[in-house]
Parts: C-alpha cells; sequence; structure tokens
C-alpha cells in the first residue's frame, strides 16, 4: 500500500479521465479528486494487514472449464446487429474520423 | 376483489390459477391496475409493458388449460432493468442505454418466458446497479412504500418497492454488493443473494462480473424458492456458471431447524447502528432457539476490511465492463470532430456522477503503478475475507445478521458522502466477496414503522438450508407483516 | 551497411489466425470476404450483459502449435483483459493473456545449417486471444466492420535470437510451415491471418548487453519483414555512427517509401491495465489432453525433412522445395510408392508438377493427376516404356483428362518401339535408300552417325528406343 495519507492530484485524475475516455468539467475534476482522496485515503486500511503469503482471490466460481464445440451459430436477422447504431452506412458502422 | 389479486402470493397464485378459479389475465389487470394507480408516488418502473403483459397472459391462459403447467405460468412479474430483454428496451437507468433495445433475451428472462411467466415492466435502479438507494437512477429515484419520503434501497430499489406495494407478485434483482438484501430490508420483502454462479448472468448488464449475482425479490421465503427453481441452473452461454444439478427448493421447507447451529458474528453488532434493528434481530434470533436451533458466536475478523476490497475489486472490473459504451456500436453518441473526442464527450454526457466516481477510481486502481497497492492488494483481502466464512462454517451451519445498520434513511440524505453511503452495505458485501448465498427478510419494524429485515448467510450452494430456516421463521407468526399502505 | 562492426539483434511477434469455423467466443462464422458485420452476434459485438465462452478446437489448436514449438503446455493458464480504446475492438478491452500463456517457452530450428548443428531461435511464448475488427479509412470518416472481431489468434513470441533479415525471414517461413503442416492455420498473409511485429537493436559486435530497441508494427508480407528490418538496422547503425541515440518507439513500415517511420502514438501512453478476466473461468489442460492432441500431432516440417535427407539422400535444395507445402512433400512419397528411384521422383516433382500447380494456381489435388499415377509413368520411363519426353506429353494430357497412365500412354501411342527386327529393317531401308552418304561415311565421315540414327527415328515414327538403334546402327554401319 502506498505509504501515508495518499493525495491525488489534478493532474493524476486528468490522466486517469483520458484513460477511461472521460471528459470532466474543472467541477468535476475538483469534486473527483476529493472523492478520490478520501476512498483512497479509506481503503489505506487495507495496508494493516500483512497479505505477504496471502494468494489473491479472482473469482469465487467452481473450476473446471466449460467449453463449446467449433461450430458455426449466428441467427439473426440481417441488419439486426446494426439496428441500434447511432450512424451507419452500407451495413458498416459509421464513426467520425479515427484518428491514429 | 379482482383489484386484491395483486395482494396474492406467487404460491396462492399458482393454486388457484391451476384450478381456474382466476385467470392470469385477471391478475395481471390487477397488478396493472395497482401499478397505474400508485406507480407514480413510487416510481418503482421505468417502464411498464402493458401491451406485452396482457399478450402474455392471455397465451398463459391457454397454457393454463392443461394440467401440468409450470409454476410460474401466469406469474405477473417486474424485471430490473438491467436484464436484456429483447425487443423491449433496456436502460440500466442509464443516459447511455436510453434507447438500447437489446435484441437477445438475458438467459433467465428466456428461462421465465419459457414457464409462461408475465413481465409487468422493467423497474428502476442505481444507474448501472451503482448504488444503495436507487437515487443514482438517471430518470429519478424510487420512494419507499412505507414512507415516500425515504429511499427503497439499491441498487435493486424498484423492484422491492414493486413487490412491497403489490404491484406485482415478485420480482428480479441483481446483487453485487448488497443490491438485493439491502432494499428487501428497505421495504420489508423477501430476497436472496444465491452463490455465485448458481444463477447465469447472461444478458444481465455488468457492472462487477466476479460480484454480480441474479435473485429474486418475493413476498415470502416460499415465493423465492419457487422463482429459486426457476432461475437456478447451467448456462452454456455463461462459463461461470454453476453446472450442479438444482434442488426443488421448495420441497426444502419443511419448517424444521431444530438441531441447527446459528452463528452469530460478533462484529456484526456494531457501534452506530440503529437499537432497532439490533433488538429486532436479537429478538430473531430468541426465536429460532425457541424452535430449537442453537446459538453459536462466532468471529469473521477481516469485516471491516471488506467495504475497501469491494471498492476497489468492483470499480476495477466495472471501469472496463463500461468501456463499450463508446456510442460507437449502440446506446447514446455525442457527435464530434474525431473519435477521441466522441468518445469523451458521449460518456461524459452519458454517465451519471457516482458511475463516473466510480470508473475513476478503479481506472486508477488498475493504472500503472497502483496495481499491486490496490487492486492485488484487494484481491489478497478477499481471500482472507473468503477464509473467515470457511472456518466459521466448520462451527455453525448458517450466520443470522442485520441485513444493514439502519432502517431505510432519507431521500437525498447520504447522496453527498458517497463513503457514509457505501457503508450502508457493511453488512452484505462481505457475502459477494465470499460468493456466498444470502437471504434476507423482514424481521420486525423500527418506532416509525420502518421494515427491519435479518439476513441468514450459508455455505455455498446452500441455498435449501437458508430458505428452510427463512421460511421457519416466517411461517411461525414471529412478526406481523405489514403491507405498504399507499 | 556497416555489418562488420554491428550486429542486428531481433525478435519476432507474430500474430497468425487459428483455423476454425468460429470465433474464439461465440458461434459466429470466421469465414473471410463476408459481407460487413454478417459474422457478429451481441458477443463480439459486446452488447450489454454478453459474456465469452472458450471455443475448444482453438484451444486444442493453441496447443498443437505449442506442442509442434517444443513449448512446456501450462497446466492452468488465466485470460486477463487488455484494455485500449480503439473503434475496431467492441468491448475496448481484448481478451488475451498476459501473465500465465498457454504455451511457455519452446523453439524453432531453422533449415538448412550448413554445419550440423542446426540454427535454434527460442520462443518466449505462445498465447490464445481474440482478433480485433477492421477499420475502413474514408475521406471524412471511417466505417467499422466486426467480422474479424473475436477470431482466434494466437501469438507467437521469439527470444531475440535472430542476427539478420535473413534469418528472420528463414525463421518466418518455417514457421508458417509449421503452422501449416499442423493444419493450426493458413497463414495466408494476403487476408491478414499472419501479421508481423518486429523488435530490432544494434549493438557493436562483441558486446553482450543489448541496444536499445524499436519496434515495427504490423508488417503483412514476409518481404516487408525482410526489407524493414534491413532498413531499421540500416537507420540506427547510421544513428549510431553519427553519435546520435536510438529512442525506444514504435515504427510503422511505409512500404510505398519503403522506409520505417514513428507511429503517432495511438495512446498517449500505453497503459493496458491487465486484469484477470472475471468472465472466464481458468483454462484447465489436463495431461490427458495433451496426450491426445499429441498423439494425433502429424509429422513436423523438421522431422519430415531429417528423414527425407536421409531415406532418399537428397540435398537440402530438393528437401527445401519438397518441404515447402506438406501435400508437395506427401506426393512426392506417394510416387515413390510406385518403386520409382527418388531422384527422379523429386526432379518429376520440382519440374512437372510444381510448374502445373504454379500455372494453374489450384490446389495440388486439382491441379495434377494422383500421385499413383504420376509414380506409373515415371515407372514406365525407367522400364524403357516411354520416353522422357513422351511422359511429360502424357503428363500434361492428364493433367486435363485425368485418365490414367496407361490408358493415355496408349491413346497417344506413345508406347516405345524394341523390337529389334523391325528397327533392323528399318536401318536397312535408310542405309539401302542413302547409298552415297554411307559411302562418305564408311570414308570417315564419322559425323554422319547422327544422321542416320535421325533418318531411322523418322522412319518409326520417333517412337524407337533410341538404345537398340544404337546397337544394331553401329554394327550394320561396321559392316
Ligand atoms: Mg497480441
Ligand atoms: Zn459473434
Amino acid at each position: 500500500m502506498a505509504p501515508g495519507k495518499v493525495t491525488i492530484t489534478l493532474e493524476q485524475v486528468r490522466h486517469v479521465a483520458r484513460l477511461a475516455r472521460l471528459e470532466l468539467s474543472h467541477e468535476e475534476e475538483e469534486r473527483l479528486r476529493s472523492d478520490m482522496d478520501e476512498m483512497l485515503a479509506y481503503v489505506e486500511k487495507l495496508g494493516e494487514l500483512d497479505t505477504q503469503n496471502v494468494a489473491p482471490t479472482s473469482q469465487v466460481g467452481e473450476s473446471g472449464t466449460p467449453m463449446r464445440d467449433d461450430v458455426v451459430t449466428n441467427p439473426h436477422a440481417p441488419g439486426e446487429m446494426l439496428a441500434n447504431a447511432p450512424a451507419r452506412e452500407r451495413g458498416y458502422f459509421k464513426v467520425p474520423k479515427i484518428i491514429e | 376483489m379482482a383489484s386484491e389479486l395483486n395482494r396474492l402470493t406467487i404460491a396462492g397464485a399458482r393454486d388457484q390459477l391451476r384450478r381456474r378459479e382466476i385467470s392470469a389475465l385477471e391478475l395481471t389487470r390487477a397488478c396493472l391496475d395497482r401499478i397505474a394507480a400508485v406507480d407514480r408516488k413510487l416510481h418503482a418502473f421505468l417502464m411498464v409493458c402493458e401491451r406485452d403483459a396482457i399478450a402474455q397472459a392471455e397465451a398463459a391462459d391457454r397454457r393454463l388449460k392443461a394440467p401440468d403447467a409450470p409454476a410460474l405460468c401466469g406469474i405477473p412479474l417486474g424485471i430490473k432493468d438491467i436484464y436484456a430483454t429483447r425487443g423491449v428496451v433496456t436502460t440500466c437507468a442509464s443516459k447511455i442505454l436510453e434507447n438500447f433495445v437489446p435484441p437477445f433475451d438475458a438467459t433467465v428472462i428466456a428461462k421465465l418466458r419459457g414457464e409462461g411467466a408475465v413481465f409487468v415492466g422493467k423497474t428502476n435502479m442505481d444507474e448501472f446497479a451503482m448504488g444503495s438507494s436507487t437515487e443514482n437512477s438517471a430518470f429519478g429515484p424510487t420512494m419507499n412504500p412505507h414512507d415516500l419520503g425515504r429511499v427503497a434501497g439499491g441498487s435493486s430499489g424498484g423492484s422491492a418497492a414493486a413487490v412491497a406495494a403489490d404491484e406485482c407478485l415478485a420480482a428480479l434483482g441483481t446483487d453485487t454488493g448488497g443490491s438485493i438484501r439491502e432494499p428487501a430490508s428497505f421495504c420489508g420483502v423477501v430476497g436472496i443473494k444465491p452463490t455465485y454462479s448458481r444463477v447465469s448472468r447472461y444478458g444481465v448488464v455488468a457492472y462487477a462480473s466476479s460480484l454480480d449475482q441474479v435473485g429474486p425479490f418475493a413476498k415470502t421465503v416460499r415465493d423465492a424458492a419457487i422463482m429459486m427453481r426457476t432461475l437456478a441452473g447451467a448456462d452454456p452461454s455463461d462459463s461461470t456458471c454453476s453446472a450442479r444439478a438444482v434442488p426443488d427448493y421448495e420441497r426444502a421447507l419443511s419448517g424444521d431447524v431444530k438441531g441447527m447451529r446459528i452463528g452469530v458474528p460478533r462484529e456484526y453488532f456494531i457501534e452506530g447502528m440503529e437499537p432497532a434493528v439490533e433488538n429486532a434481530v436479537r429478538a430473531a434470533l430468541k426465536h429460532y432457539q425457541s424452535l430449537g436451533a442453537s446459538l453459536v458466536d462466532i468471529s469473521l475478523p477481516h469485516t471491516g476490511y471488506a467495504v475497501a476490497a469491494y471498492y476497489l475489486i468492483a470499480t476495477a472490473e466495472a471501469s472496463a465492463n463500461l468501456a463499450r459504451y463508446d456510442g460507437i456500436r449502440y446506446g447514446l453518441r455525442v457527435n464530434a470532430e474525431d473519435h477521441i473526442a466522441l468518445y469523451e464527450m458521449t460518456r461524459a454526457r452519458g454517465f451519471g456522477a457516482e458511475v463516473k466516481r466510480r470508473i475513476m477510481l478503479g481506472t486508477f486502481a488498475l493504472s500503472a503503478g497502483y496495481y499491486d497497492a490496490y487492486y492485488l492488494k484487494a484481491m489478497k483481502v478477499r481471500t482472507l475475507i473468503r477464509q473467515d466464512f470457511e472456518r466459521a462454517f466448520e462451527t455453525c451451519d448458517a450466520i443470522v445478521t442485520p441485513v444493514a445498520p439502519t432502517t431505510a434513511f432519507k431521500l437525498g440524505e447520504k447522496m453527498t458522502d458517497p463513503l457514509a453511503m457505501y457503508l450502508s452495505d457493511i453488512f452484505t458485501i462481505s457475502v459477494n466477496l465470499a460468493g456466498l448465498p444470502g437471504l434476507a427478510l423482514p424481521c420486525g419494524y423500527d418506532g416509525a414503522g420502518l421494515p427491519i429485515g435479518m439476513q441468514i448467510i450459508g455455505p455455498p450452494f446452500s441455498e435449501e438450508a437458508i430458505l428452510r430456516a427463512g421460511d421457519a421463521y416466517e411461517r411461525s407468526n414471529a412478526v406481523a407483516k405489514r403491507t405498504a399502505e399507499l | 551497411m556497416n555489418l562488420e562492426k554491428y550486429e542486428p539483434v531481433i525478435g519476432l511477434e507474430v500474430h497468425t489466425h487459428l483455423l476454425t469455423r468460429s470465433k474464439l467466443f461465440c458461434g459466429c462464422s470466421t469465414s473471410f470476404g463476408a459481407a460487413p458485420n454478417e459474422n457478429t452476434c451481441p458477443v463480439c459485438l459486446g452488447m450489454p450483459g454478453v459474456l465469452p465462452v472458450f471455443n475448444r478446437r482453438a484451444v486444442e489448436l493453441a496447443i498443437r502449435t505449442g506442442l509442434a514449438a517444443h513449448s512446456a503446455i501450462a497446466a492452468r493458464s488465466i485470460f486477463d483483459r487488455k484494455s485500449y480504446f480503439y473503434p475496431d475492438l467492441a468491448k475496448n478491452y481484448q481478451i488475451s493473456q498476459y501473465e500465465t500463456p498457454v504455451c511457455k517457452g519452446g523453439y524453432v530450428d531453422l533449415p538448412g545449417a550448413t554445419d550440423g548443428a542446426p540454427r535454434r531461435i527460442r520462443l518466449v511464448r505462445i498465447h490464445l486471444e481474440e482478433d480485433a475488427g477492421k477499420n475502413i479509412h474514408e475521406a471524412a470518416y471511417s466505417l467499422v466492420d466486426f467480422n474479424r472481431c473475436g477470431v482466434p489468434l494466437i501469438e507467437i513470441v521469439s527470444e531475440p535470437d535472430l542476427r539478420s533479415a535473413e534469418e528472420a525471414g528463414a525463421y518466418l517461413r518455417e514457421l508458417r510451415a509449421i503452422l501449416r503442416y499442423i493444419e493450426a492455420s493458413d497463414g495466408r498473409m494476403e487476408e491478414g491471418s499472419f501479421r508481423c511485429d518486429v523488435n530490432v537493436s544494434v549493438r557493436p559486435r562483441g558486446q553482450t548487453e543489448f541496444g536499445v530497441r524499436t519496434e515495427i508494427k504490423n508488417l503483412n508480407s514476409f518481404r516487408f519483414v525482410e526489407k524493414a528490418i534491413e532498413y531499421e538496422v540500416d537507420r540506427q547503425i547510421e544513428v549510431l555512427e553519427a553519435g546520435g541515440k536510438i529512442s525506444q518507439e514504435t515504427m510503422l513500415w511505409d512500404s510505398v517509401k519503403e522506409e520505417t517511420r514513428p507511429m503517432r502514438s495511438k495512446e498517449f501512453a500505453n497503459d493496458y491495465r491487465y486484469f484477470p478476466e472475471p468472465d472466464l473461468p481458468p483454462l484447465i489442460v489436463p495431461d490427458e489432453l495433451v496426450a491426445k492432441i499429441r498423439a494425433s500431432m502429424p509429422e513436423t516440417p523438421a522431422e519430415r525433412r531429417k528423414n527425407y535427407a536421409r531415406d532418399f539422400g537428397l540435398n537440402e535444395y530438393e528437401v527445401g522445395v519438397l518441404l515447402e507445402d506438406r501435400e508437395v512433400g506427401d506426393y512426392f512419397v506417394d510416387i515413390l510408392g510406385k518403386g520409382v528411384n527418388a531422384k527422379s521422383a523429386a526432379n518429376w516433382v520440382m519440374t512437372e508438377v510444381l510448374r502445373v500447380a504454379n500455372e494453374t494456381g489450384k490446389p495440388l489435388a486439382e491441379a495434377v493427376p494422383p500421385a499413383a499415377e504420376a509414380g506409373a509413368l515415371l515407372r514406365m520411363v525407367e522400364e524403357q516404356k516411354i520416353s522422357l519426353n513422351a511422359a511429360k506429353t502424357a503428363f500434361a494430357a492428364m493433367c486435363k483428362s485425368r485418365k490414367s497412365a496407361d490408358a493415355t500412354v496408349a491413346e497417344l501411342g506413345l508406347a516405345q518401339v524394341s523390337d529389334e527386327s523391325a528397327i533392323a529393317s528399318a536401318i536397312d531401308k535408310v542405309l539401302a535408300a542413302e547409298p552415297d552418304k554411307l559411302a562418305e561415311y564408311r570414308g570417315g565421315r564419322d559425323k554422319l552417325y547422327g544422321f542416320f540414327v535421325g533418318q531411322v527415328m523418322k522412319a518409326m515414327g520417333g517412337k524407337a528406343n533410341p538404345k537398340i538403334i544404337n546397337e544394331i546402327l553401329k554394327a550394320k554401319l561396321a559392316g
């Protein structure tokens, strides 16, 4: 755990917002900075626990790996998959210019 | 008379339907009438599917002419708007999905359709199931039927309120950190969060995939058992869904808890919890003793760390699960010069404050340099919490706790304080982290007449045992159940 | 370029589609060339609430590849989410494998090792992941097709063991041959089912630590890979020679200008935020499954190469040509089944068979007659029933007619006459018809010999067995 009390900077908030593709107003940036500060200060308590020799748990389901056979099954009406598209053209999803 | 049919339980309606004393159409109309009469006050429903419901009811009546119609044939249900329903708008209470019409059914929806159930509408919820009060709905909160100035709980508040107000006989919710049990408790109804993997998640809009579970709200434990039999079971579309056979949960309701060892965790009776809540749960424990169960003092030492671990794990998973809402294939789009601006503006406009808050926290917890300190640490603490329960179940068969430290709080009371809101799930979150089944049922009322709920937690796949325990309590009339008069 | 002074150090990351009918996590078809978004469903479009389920065949093919490359197959591997926003990535994360690939380590031996020890290129890992869709860039906007989104890929990562562009090319050709032999991939670059990222650095010869590397992304032909490496090695050496420093960056290969240039980074910083995919249980691979797959493995090119050189005494070049494709090698072996000498069978395949195959562009089975018939034809040549030219004529005809060797030879009357009396009388006629030339020959004009042979062949419609003509003619001329 990061030592001591974390303080998130506005720069960090903006960096994370870029990663998450969220446009934030200045008010939102400020608000999120203090909210994240509060949450991260709260989760600091996890640092009290010695987890050196503890294995992480990422799932609590049952063991076993179900698999499907390699058969083609995509039965849907043509165009059905594009019906919700905000913009489409010739069967494609249409988007503004993609910048590399 | 007909207008009272909506007050029936599933078990009661099932028998009358089979005996053709009532029709599914009458029953459905009664529920639709009730919705028309009271939902303006409650806002339990985001959408009422009147035409579809009538058609489903008529189809059910045709089917009920045959002797062996399924248990849920003709039963009017409320569906949390988190379930993909083919051809019916599914918003997850978010602006970003305001007009999304799924071309497919969630697995449990398909199962219910198969049994001839009737869907009266899609119920309100916290946006993307992120909340404990349904105040985070992009379309306005749901009011508590027992006090319209108070929250119904969340995130499945609409379903809880709809059942409590007799707008439907039962409803579907989802539970990631308490989202079935807490609103069930606040609204005075029964709700069960099954063992993780017991019920398919396919078609259930994901919040935190390793924690989300599907479950029912009902007026009685028996009705919850009837619902569970249909909901549970393997699904070839969900690799995390258990292949175990599904028992007849209703048959397990023997009313007998003699010899049952009930664990009472000291960490669940804490400072700051309302005396009325503690008293009601303690009284329920005494009642269990009178029924022949024994109480065992147990400890779940890592309880105090559950909320912290939960908010790192759940938000991390959510940050990826919600990345798909980008305005390209479906949902809201805010047009822009280039694709990146389109993403950022669409998501800024489409997501509410709490969703943004959790996406930000989760993205941070996974980002370079912080993964080990936050996300990985939380996954390790999750292991410790699981082990707490494994150890506890060596000395007891089930654990009884309060569902929440308080009864329903006032609308707006916690909206400005996220952490306070998160802490209202303090007694339910560990159960999701450990993947255990948890049943919430009414065990009394506070001075203001607000319902109090108790939680019965069992080992993995012990749904029969905890339902039996809940039913035994309920049928011995420990508390006189008050219906919400609106 | 200054390769005496500097040594290139190259590692390759190859992405190749697996030969499955359906996608990795849903039942959509993987067929190439479908209408836009025809092969899509809620799962591969990342609609709300959908979940992935493993395609058993894809998992088996990944393991197959690992076994062919001598990798260790992980008994338990997990999948991770790799997060980045891009329009062709439906969920805005890719389901991939980060810390626990399904295959660890392994190696590929380069063919044609001159000194006995083969050039061994070690592998870091082979992992399974889903492909993204395709963005089509129009002038003012872009279009997205998700048909490819969710198609199973394996990523094969080599150690930086390669030391030249040629070696990288050889490695890629051998890798593709392996993938084709075990039917894991068709290795078709042009359909984007075989893509390559290259890591290049240079270091002064003798230096052990690596120099700063650059990555060249998305090369989709072997030629581009080799050209790009050559260009990048030159560029880096020039920079260093000029006293400059190599900056670690991602480059793109401009196949028109034939140069590499830095890519305008798509993510301002690549922070993929990998974490375990909660929607998929760990991939458990029991020993029995590995054993079952191992038992079903066809011969790899390396194994076959060893056998061919040993059993048939073929040279490196011949073996190379015969093993490029598995069907060609099989065809060669089937010809041998007819008891034909290996050298002539090899020559036949390399000339006649591959020529026809290349001309028609059809798969071998459709382009040429069954190997048994080709074998029968060559057998006739060895038994001197027909001439080599006659065999070629017959083969060309059989490619179209599909008739048997015997029938074709008979039909075209290609059988050789070896009947001595018939040949003798033909010779007598010729000598009788050319008294002057006979006199000149006997007078010492030896070069007229060829003239007489020609006349006899002519008289016998070219079908006479030349050996027998020689025997009798020499005797008669001697008088
Ligand atoms: Mg890759
Ligand atoms: Zn698909």
